[in-house]
């Protein structure tokens, strides 16, 4: 099992490093979206809950890219047949996917949440790293779980760039209440609060019921 | 198969107790304290409400069922069961819409969490319909749309608990739609109302399934006599329209 995960993630690794299509995208559609709420909102700096909202709205959306193109190289060039004809657990496939939505989006932000700090933020941010950080994963984690499901859900259907965001969109609703809720106090104008546990445990009990539900639903997609 | 049988006596049922229920509506519930008159459509909204959120619930129960038998009855069921639902989540969005306008001076309110998240959750389910009709073959359609009612069920719950979180601290709930604060009169009329648009639910579901599989067997019966060039092409459908794997 860890061999496969293991196989299928350097696989989609190396086809993003040579081919770069997912992370860039994501990179370039979030600073793109950072300036257009820069002039949209006509303000030089956020704070507080209009930070978080303009954060996670940005993040979710060029997740959605990265999401709608998960499965595409697998449906076009035939990576399915060639896995449902190996002898391996399904399930594989849904891990290693996932593990590779998550590093996707862990390279997207790197850049991304940075250029957000500098573009929209008052200065002043270095304590609030761990915490970010925390925030970060957790919901990250939500996003790779659902964006695996919903990619493999869309990429059968005939209208997969309208399907994959209109149903990512309603179920990650959740982790963009959770992580808007718990980011607001880091980025309060006065100086950073303390960070709420509760909006934590929601984030995470949503990644523990839809990382379950997935694991179990997922070899479902997959048969043929 | 048949799905025909009990219609007559449901109908009945649910025509006698929606009666009954809006009867005491209007002349036995008594006028809420401060909202009046206006408070009555609560007794259409909330059973609305909460049967299609168990409508919601039960297509996805009917897509496990489906998923570990495979037998594609119990795919028409989760369909029907959502596709229902998803016509009375429009009612119960308007009759909400309709409540806020009359009692808080707003179409739509943010700080109502039941509002918000009900509006989430058929935000979800309105793509249940372009996802079966985007997938041609029946067999992966009955299959990708069990996965996707499996997660909306799950979803709903949740959603629910999120956007409640959201809002508790600031805004403490006056109504609970439990019954917990109604007097004795009021909570009559609405569990008497809740029963009845459940029972109103599952005789539109039972019609809906009756008319699908005659139409079915209609097919059956046609090829049978004429063989394949009798029938017209199935055209693409979002619905089941067949129950042979």
């Amino acid at each position: 099992m860890r061999r496969t995960v293991g196989a299928l993630m350097r696989k989609d690794l190396r086809l993003e490093l040579r081919s770069f299509e997912s992370v860039p995208a994501m990179l370039m559609f979030s600073v793109s979206a950072f300036v257009l709420f820069r002039f949209g909102l006509d303000r030089d700096a956020l704070a507080g809950d209009l930070a978080a909202g303009v954060l996670w709205v940005t993040l979710l959306l060029a997740a959605v890219l990265g999401m709608s193109r998960l499965f595409v190289t697998e449906q076009e060039q035939g990576g399915f047949d060639g896995f449902l004809m190996a002898p391996v657990d399904r399930t594989a496939m849904f891990l290693a996917k996932a593990s590779v939505l998550f590093c996707f989006l862990v390279a997207a932000e790197l850049v991304a949440v940075p250029a957000f700090v500098l573009l929209l933020l008052e200065p002043g941010w270095g304590q609030i790293l761990p915490e970010l950080l925390a925030v970060l994963v957790l919901a990250d984690l939500g996003i790779a779980v659902i964006g695996t499901l919903v990619g493999a859900l869309g990429v059968q259907t005939r209208a997969r760039e309208l399907i994959v965001p209109l149903m990512a969109l309603p179920l990650l609703i959740p982790v963009a209440i959770g992580a808007a809720e718990a980011t607001a106090p880091l980025f309060a104008a006065g100086g950073a609060g303390p960070l709420p546990g509760r909006w934590l445990a929601v984030l995470a009990l949503y990644d523990a019921v839809f990382g379950l539900l997935a694991f179990a639903v997922f070899d479902f997609l997959l048969e043929d | 198969m048949t799905f025909g049988r009990g219609l007559r006596p449901l109908s009945i049922a649910s025509t006698v107790l929606l009666c009954g229920a809006f009867a005491l509506v209007f002349f036995y519930a008594p006028n809420d304290a401060d909202q009046g008159f206006v408070q009555k459509i609560f007794y259409l909204h909330v059973p609305m409400a909460i049967v299609a959120l168990g409508g919601f619930v039960a297509g996805g129960i009917y897509a496990i069922r489906f998923l570990r038998s495979g037998d594609r009855a119990h795919d028409l069921r989760s369909y029907v069961a959502i596709h229902m639902s998803l016509i009375l989540a429009v009612g119960v969005l308007i009759t909400g819409s309709l409540w806020a306008r009359a009692s808080w001076g707003h179409w739509w309110v943010w700080d109502e969490p039941t509002l918000v998240s009900f509006l989430i959750v058929f935000l979800l389910y309105a793509c249940y319909q372009p996802l079966r009709f985007s997938i041609d073959d029946p067999e992966r359609q009955a299959r990708y749309a069990a996965v996707f009612a499996i997660v909306g069920g799950a979803f709903v719950p949740l959603n629910f608990m999120a956007v409640r979180m959201a809002e508790s601290l600031a805004h403490p709930r006056v109504l609970s739609t439990t019954g917990g604060t109604m007097p004795g009169s009021m909570r009559l009329t609405f569990l008497l109302a809740l029963a009845g648009m459940a029972c109103l639910f599952v005789t539109l579901c039972k019609y809906e399934l009756a008319s699908k599989s005659a139409t079915m067997q209609l097919r059956a019966l046609k090829r049978r006599l004429g063989g394949d060039e009798a029938l017209a092409p199935l055209g693409r459908s979002a619905a089941p329209q067949s129950l042979k794997v």
